[in-house]
């Protein structure tokens, strides 16, 4: 298993994760959803949250689509992948290979 | 007017490092009358009602209170995210094990170099050691390891070294943030300001590092923005996205702005007195430089003012006497003079060597529940906090 950066992220093994500093939190006060790190926080939509659930570095980001395809109507793959780079290019998620 | 993301706890000033290039301010004595350990929990319940998700825990070294597991374990019950800003010393396995059962997320160790007698002559005292003990311990309990290293003109040439340490200590992240010249930082600049070329020889080692290194661990390099031609964008805004409680409970918009709040004809904001939401939205202290509506020119009529919000209110303050003028580090500014004399001097082939820097004082630490009054000293590591909000899509 290696760690790897935003271009092999096309990879249809690529299995997301979060660093390890980061956390998905819910918050009260403001009503929405945020990844915490250190020295950011990411505001994230419920869609947004729910695709952070699914990455366990087991799921591909396939799996991931499909899964949410299940639940909201309108998931495209390449909103997951872009998320996931997006989070990828600043050190807030990892991608595992096979 | 959003709601604050962050809150850095600056629980005491009392550390066991020295180091000249600390941002607490000169007058330390008049921060004594630290915070109980239910005053803090009352702070950190209504920073979460406030809306704050990030609680940097520094000081001082906060591991100099006695209450830091009571502390971190109360922001793990209200589920913010605990990030303990350390020199290291004061961790010992058994109150690493504290704090891990705790919940505390995160912990960002200070590295002041690569080399023994340099690191200890920065810190002023025996530390080189401890902290590589320290982050080892880190890595043992399954933090990720985060190392803070302040640049200056005595180790910026050994940030190769540097970074060669941190990878052996499997450091997660590095930021390597060059010095902002607040409190004691302010007064030894001229020791303390790098070369042109010392900064161009760095730039060099961190874009080959990068290169080399990959995702193993992630650099962040914070320029100096002495030689940049804009100001940073300081805190975001004015009271724009976070805050910080000093040891006595003062608030304050800028972990730098003690001085300049006290420079001010209008009362301070301690959170003895009012309720954080009071502090956030009604403190005259907040208000002040908060949105444009206090800008001169030429930030007024700037198509960067919503970039860099004018720069940072405290170099202001502290370069011209005036917290309300152009941050003097942009090129635009008609103090800007005030800089580039720094950097000439910097870079003067004629510049006097071995210039002494003067260490933060000490301080006696007279809190109640504090181990008898001995001496301690006073440092801190100045954090570059500036939380990047983007809105997730998809």
């Amino acid at each position: 298993m290696r760690l790897t950066s935003l271009m092999q992220i096309t990879d249809e093994d690529a299995r997301p994760r979060l660093a390890p500093h980061v956390r998905l939190a819910f918050n009260a006060a403001r009503g929405e959803y945020a990844l915490l790190s250190p020295e950011t926080v990411w505001v994230i939509n419920a869609t947004g949250a729910a695709i952070v659930e699914l990455c366990d570095a087991q799921r591909t980001v396939a799996e991931i689509s499909a899964e949410l395809r299940g639940r909201y109507d309108q998931v495209a793959e390449n909103d997951v992948r872009s998320f996931v780079a997006l989070l990828v290019t600043k050190h807030g998620m990892e991608v595992h290979h096979g | 007017m959003d709601k604050p993301y962050g809150l850095l706890a600056e629980l005491t000033y009392a550390c066991p490092l020295q180091c000249a290039y600390c941002s607490n301010p000169l007058e330390l004595d008049a921060y004594r009358d630290e915070l109980s350990t239910e005053e803090w929990q009352r702070v950190f319940t209504e920073a979460a009602e406030l809306g704050v998700l990030q609680l940097h825990l520094s000081g001082g070294e906060p591991l100099q209170r006695h209450d830091i597991v009571d502390l971190v374990q109360c922001a793990t019950d209200l589920g913010l995210y605990t990030n303990l800003i350390t020199s290291g010393l004061g961790l010992s396995t058994r109150r690493a094990e504290q704090l891990r059962e705790a919940g505390l997320d995160h912990v960002q160790l200070s590295i002041q170099a690569d080399e023994r007698d340099l690191s200890d002559k920065i810190a002023g005292t025996i530390s080189f050691e401890r902290k590589q003990v320290a982050a080892r311990l880190v890595k043992q309990l399954g933090w990720p390891l985060t190392l803070n290293v302040v640049l200056h003109r005595e180790n910026i040439d050994r940030i190769g070294g540097i970074l060669d340490m941190a990878v052996a200590m499997e450091a997660d992240r590095i930021e390597l943030a060059n010095t902002q010249y607040a409190g004691w930082a302010g007064h030894n600049r001229d020791e303390l300001l790098p070369s042109r070329d010392q900064l161009e020889r760095a730039e060099a080692v961190v874009r080959e590092a990068r290169e080399r290194l990959g995702d193993k661990m992630e650099i962040i390099y914070v320029i100096p923005d002495y030689y940049s031609k804009y100001p940073k964008p300081c805190m975001d805004g004015w009271a724009s996205r976070q805050f910080t409680v000093v040891p006595n409970g003062e608030a304050l918009p800028c972990p730098a702005a003690h001085e300049l709040a006290r420079a001010l004809d209008i009362p301070p904001a301690n959170v003895r007195e009012h309720p954080l939401e009071w502090i956030w939205e009604e403190a005259p202290l907040f208000q002040q430089y908060r949105g444009d509506a206090w800008m001169p020119d030429p930030c007024r009529s700037c198509d960067r003012k919503e970039i860099d919000f004018g720069g940072c209110r405290c170099q202001a303050f502290a370069l011209t006497g005036d917290a309300a003028r152009t941050d003097p580090v942009c090129h635009l500014s008609p103090d800007h003079g005030l800089v580039e004399a720094a950097v000439e001097a910097a870079n003067d082939p004629m510049r006097p060597q071995d210039g002494s820097l003067t260490p933060r004082s000490k301080v006696i630490r007279t809190k109640k529940r504090a181990t008898a009054a001995t001496q301690e000293r006073m440092a801190r590591t100045p954090v570059p906090l500036s939380p990047t909000v983007l809105k997730g899509k998809a």
